[in-house]
């Protein structure tokens, strides 16, 4: 065990909560949709062990209901985050290799995307687009871009700045060749680390927006909505649909964190030595 | 009377490293320094060799993870953590290296601190404008921030003044002016402690100059010494920093100064000196006075 | 004095024409969502009537959202109207979209203001315990937790606390404003106070790990800093010198941060007040949208905007006022 160097427990425990989440991922989007159909004989009973989470209100399996939620919402996390990140790049680079108007008007772009509380104009976008999941993702991936473009952008002006950009300019070569060569090698691991981090607020954020009633129709077994139906029975004691998939969710966020986190280190070159 | 006696010094840090992992570093050892009234003593010896550590040791301010070993007299007195505490800011003195030690977003009246009187003469003898007391730390030119830090230890009536590489960054004629200074207020009977890695200048101001090598003095000499070559010094690391003056030759001293935690285990410079011997590598030599000096050579001449 | 006056006005005037540009762009933005969403407002009122309407109201209707006029012409119809302070009728509350907004806005900023200053001042505390005690326990345990309320969404912190202390423990009341049954003029500023504790104390947890560990990072800087060893020199120590160098240069940023949080304050409630059945904007804004009532929708977008404008006005001002650096070099 010793021999082992942190680099390595780094790549391995990264390893097995991806593995974990993936295996968390598979079982949720592999249950069939009988095994969460109503029947109202079951209906609101509290934890067992043949309901860990106990049932709702309609007799729903909600451990199972829960997985399958949460395969939902890492679906469509993971997708609005990618696309949040596309997005993130392409308008970073733009504005630090483009003219000095460009990127004003990017700087103008994201002060504007900033200027409106994300919670509502997630809102107005799923409105606009009418309910279900397409709002959803637009929404979500159109609030999340802004810090990680403005991080891209940093960096890319940084790396213009550099000897060897300079150098490859002189020997003619033409900006495109720049860029592809020289700069977007730069921004995989940017890319990477950018998208992951955002994921766990993606998925928060679907979450939130469920609850609203904004996203998922409501026989989808998102987590939003699960909290959301609950409400209508707190007054009533029923503790379960409340609390247990809500800290499956925060459990999950706290993983994907943590998992994003250790991908940061080991992309991270400087640790590399270690 | 010495006014600051040091003896033995040494202080270490505590590392932490993974997991219980404990490591001390040792950055200062065995270090042996005397400053008396009325004259001033430079600290020479080439950067990373601990003699920032030095002053903040004096002044009781290391960090907590640092451990002090070995006897610091002021006035003949030990110098007890409580001591420190009393004596900073009022009987001993600091002149930090830079404007970065001002805090940024205080007005350098207040931050100069004594009396509105005191300091506004003060300012005048060192043709500081009155409203400088108005300005903030970073609207100070380079000469008048060195001005003010000087101040900042002269309106305390300090007896012993701690002066930690005053002079980089600074012009050839704003580090004269700053030595004069210190001159002056050696002159007016205080003691002033030159912490430098400016050989040049130190023996040019400076009464003493104590030569620093990996956390120890190996050599004090009177600054004339310096003046007069190598065959006036009594180390070889004398000899040889001597040597390595542009002036001198240039000529440079082979191998690297040990770091901290990688100490050789009898005299730190054998690894580099061309005089060692099978005693040099396995004892510290001891502090020995040879023709007016202080030396830890056993082959100081 | 002059100066600092002169140059917060150009601050001001600088950032005011901007915030100008971005409402205008906001406004733009969410007129041209709202027109291609396949809602017709016009319908949507009439259809939240259930009654049939008169031809005079219907083209009244139909004037204001410039039915069959060029999009560009409906915006501008729409905008000038905005901007003499109508903002059309809400289609759900049947009342001028404006007295909403005004009447639930005051709700919302009791809210708000409470999480806000109570988020600011504990997690302004907890981030200074933080930096003096770093790397020991009190600093680690706080950063853990710092890391995991940011892991655990609003909404459901607040359903959690809503079963434990309103269902369970009977300490609070289920929701609203005021106690149920009890026209909204009759109630008292104590009963407002009682149901605002539980929505705010959840809004305030969701803020305040950032300011704190903004507050711990800035603190153990200031704490690791020359000027601090310098003052330790020259004999400052503990509170006096925490007093005269720490806080002089954690507190201004601290609530500058504060001030420039206001999106996520706002967000933050719109989820807290849907939890907690609470009659504020943002509950304003999830009804709005979920049963098409469009010029509520588009007020409320307008107001947030506006309100996060401000809070990012103040925090440029005070921003100006602390750092004596930008003091100068400004023009």
């Amino acid at each position: 065990m010793k021999t082992w160097n942190r680099r390595t427990k780094v790549l391995l425990l990264t390893a097995v909560m991806a593995a974990l989440l993936i295996a968390l991922y598979a079982l949720g989007a592999l249950i069939p949709d009988d095994a969460v159909a109503s029947s109202i004989q079951n209906a609101k009973q509290p934890p067992s062990w043949e309901h860990p989470f106990g049932t709702d209100a309609l007799g729903r399996d909600l451990f199972l209901r829960t997985l399958k939620g949460m395969a939902v919402s890492m679906t469509i996390g993971l997708a609005a985050s990618a696309i949040s990140a596309v997005v993130a790049v392409l308008v970073g680079v733009c504005a630090a290799t483009g003219s000095r108007r460009v990127d004003a008007c990017v700087g103008w772009v994201i002060d504007q995307v900033m200027s409106v509380p994300h919670t509502v104009l997630v809102i107005l976008i799923s409105f606009a687009l009418g309910r279900g999941l397409r709002g959803l993702l637009v929404g979500i991936a159109a609030t999340h871009w802004c810090s990680l473009a403005r991080l891209i952008r940093g960096e890319v002006m940084q790396l213009r700045s550099q000897q060897y950009v300079a150098v490859s300019r002189k020997l003619g070569r033409s900006s495109g060749w720049i860029l592809v060569h020289h700069l977007l090698p730069h921004l995989v691991p940017q890319f990477f680390v950018g998208l992951i981090l955002m994921f766990p607020h993606a998925i928060l954020h679907e979450a939130s927006v469920s609850f609203l009633g904004f996203g998922l129709p409501p026989e989808q077994p998102a987590i939003g909505i699960i909290l959301s139906e609950s409400m209508r029975y707190l007054s009533a004691g029923m503790w379960w649909p409340a609390v247990l998939p809500g800290l499956a969710l925060v459990l999950i966020v706290l993983l994907v964190d943590k998992l994003g986190d250790h991908l940061r280190m080991i992309l991270d070159p400087y640790s590399a030595q270690e | 009377m010495n006014l600051l006696e040091i003896q033995d010094l040494s202080v270490s840090f505590r590392m932490y490293g993974r997991g219980l992992e404990q490591t001390d570093l040792q950055v200062i050892s065995g270090l042996h320094l005397a400053v008396r009234p009325g004259e001033i003593v430079a600290i020479a010896g080439s950067s990373g060799s601990g003699k920032s550590l030095l002053a903040s040791a004096i002044l009781g301010i290391l960090p907590g993870n640092a451990a002090v070993y070995g006897q610091m007299l002021y006035k003949g007195e030990e110098l007890t953590p409580q001591r420190q505490q009393r004596l900073r800011g009022s009987e001993i003195a600091l002149v930090p290296q830079s404007v970065a030690y001002l805090d940024p977003l205080m007005k350098v009246g207040p931050q100069t601190g004594g009396p509105a009187e005191k300091r506004r003469s003060l300012f005048k003898r060192f043709g500081l404008p009155t409203q400088t007391e108005q300005l903030y730390p970073f609207q100070l030119s380079g000469g008048m921030a060195r001005r003010v830090l000087v101040s900042t230890a002269l309106i305390t009536d300090a007896k012993l003044i701690i002066a930690d590489e005053p002079t980089p960054g600074m012009s050839l004629d704003q580090a004269l002016e700053a030595l004069r200074l210190f001159r002056e207020m050696a002159d007016e009977g205080k003691a002033v402690l030159l912490i430098t890695h400016d050989i040049d200048l130190a023996f040019e101001f400076a009464d003493r100059v104590a030569v620093f090598y990996a956390g120890t003095t190996v050599e004090t000499a009177p600054a004339s010494d310096f003046k007069t070559g190598p065959e006036a010094l009594r180390h070889p690391y004398s000899k040889a920093l001597w040597r390595a003056l542009p002036q001198n030759g240039f000529t440079p001293i082979e191998g690297f100064q040990p770091y901290a935690g990688s100490l050789p285990k009898g005299c730190l410079f054998a690894p580099r000196c061309p005089y060692k011997t099978e005693q040099c590598i396995k004892e510290v030599p001891p502090v020995q006075e040879v023709r007016g000096g202080e030396v830890r050579c056993y082959h100081g001449t | 004095m002059r100066g600092a006056g002169k140059r917060l006005a150009c601050i001001f005037l600088g950032y005011g024409v901007k915030i100008l540009s971005l409402l205008l762009a906001v406004s733009l933005l969410s007129f041209v969502l709202v027109t291609a969403s396949p809602v017709d407002p016009v319908q949507q009122y009439i259809l939240g009537l259930g009654t049939a309407v008169s031809p005079e109201q219907r083209a009244q209707l139909e004037a204001y959202w410039g039915v069959g006029q060029p999009p560009a012409q409906r915006y501008i119809g729409w905008l000038s109207r905005l901007l003499q302070g109508d903002l059309g009728q809400s289609a759900l509350y049947r009342r001028p979209v404006a007295d909403i907004i005004g009447e639930r806005f005051q709700n919302s900023l009791a809210l708000m203001l409470c999480a806000w200053v109570l988020s600011g001042l504990t997690g302004f505390g907890l981030g200074c315990v933080m930096g003096l005690y770093r790397d020991k326990w009190p600093d680690k345990i706080l950063k853990k937790v710092c890391y995991i309320l940011s892991s655990v969404p609003t909404f459901w912190l607040g359903l959690v606390f809503l079963l434990v202390f309103s269902v369970w423990l009977k300490w609070f009341p289920i929701g609203f404003s005021g106690p149920i049954g009890v026209q909204s003029s009759q109630v008292t500023w104590g009963q407002k106070l009682y149901h605002l504790i539980l929505p705010a104390f959840t809004l305030s947890l969701m803020s305040f790990a950032n300011i704190a560990l903004h507050t711990r990072q800035k603190l153990v800087d200031v704490l690791n800093s020359e000027y601090v060893l310098f003052a330790r020199a020259r004999g400052e120590q503990d509170w006096a010198l925490l007093r005269r160098h720490g806080l002089r240069n954690i507190l201004l940023p601290a609530l500058t941060l504060q001030f420039a949080s206001f999106a996520e304050l706002f967000g933050g409630s719109v989820m807290a007040e849907n939890v907690f059945s609470y009659p504020g904007l943002g509950s304003a804004a999830a009804a709005a949208g979920l049963n098409s009532d469009v010029p509520l929708l588009l007020g409320v977008t307008l107001f947030s905007a506006l309100f996060v404008c401000t809070g990012n006005l103040i925090a440029n001002l005070l921003y100006g006022i602390v750092d004596p650096q930008i003091q100068e070099v400004a023009p």
